[in-house]
């Protein structure tokens, strides 16, 4: 019997399902809504310095990897079973799309923060 | 389909729209059409990354169109949708987890559902009283 990957999938999209619910309408609300209109908090707190900082630590290398990470493995499996459901049967081209470039914004995510 | 079966031709009922028969399968879609905007966010953070990787004046960039009133529509969208997935999350969390038992008795969907919602927005808040 072949090995499958679907267990690591399925518990990247678990994972990604539960973070995107717990910390996703907060953070959406600060980066893309209290921040840049000003409202509530003061446009500092997403100034360079601070968060250059925040990702020169480990705590906050690891919150945003697993953000970012997490949430693309999570949003593509359900496109993934989305494609599926609209006709189009997983094959090689689903299947690059779907697992081939979050697996890309996965290493480019790593290979950029890993730096600061 | 072979050709024989093409002489038959046989009835096979269309998948066209399937999902638009039912109410349950709307519902089903739209909680799966979440993960596209969930996609575009992360996708949004990790363009942020790689501009904070280049530098401040690559980073002020990516504020600056963040501050666009097109970017804070396109955000109040996505924050809607993580609140639908919020919910949809734990709505579906009792089919998903193996059966709980209490004192003998199955633990009802509702209260996986609801304790669920609970500590969402209780991480949520938390989450916002950190950063405020």
């Amino acid at each position: 019997m072949t090995r499958s990957n679907a267990p690591l999938v399925w518990s990247l999209f678990g994972a990604g399902g539960v973070l995107a619910a717990l910390v996703g309408p907060a953070l959406v609300f600060v980066t893309g809504i209290a921040v840049p209109a000003g409202i509530l908090m003061s446009h500092d707190l997403m100034s360079y310095q601070r968060m250059f900082g925040f990702a020169q630590s480990w705590a906050g290398k690891i919150i945003i990897l697993a953000v970012i990470v997490l949430f693309l493995w999570h949003a593509a499996l359900r496109i993934f079973h989305m494609l599926h459901d609209f006709g189009i049967h997983p094959g090689v081209a689903s299947k690059l799309i779907c697992f081939g470039l979050p697996f890309l914004c996965t290493v480019a995510a790593f290979y950029w923060v890993l730096p600061i | 389909m072979s050709a024989q079966m093409d002489k038959r031709r046989p009835y096979v009922r269309s998948m066209n729209s399937w999902w638009k028969r039912d109410p349950f399968f709307v519902r089903y879609m739209v909680m799966e059409a979440t993960s596209v905007l969930v996609a575009l966010y992360a996708v949004i953070l990790l363009v942020g990354l790689l501009r904070l990787s280049q530098g401040e004046a690559a980073f002020n960039g990516w504020l600056g169109a963040l501050e666009s009133g097109p970017s804070i529509l396109l955000h109040v969208l996505i924050l809607v949708v993580f609140l639908y997935h919020l919910w949809s999350w734990f709505k579906v969390m009792p089919k998903t987890l193996p059966m709980i038992f209490v004192n003998g008795k199955k633990l009802p969907a509702d209260t996986i559902t609801y304790t669920g919602v609970l500590l969402a927005v209780v991480v949520n808040l938390i989450v916002l009283i950190i950063l405020v």
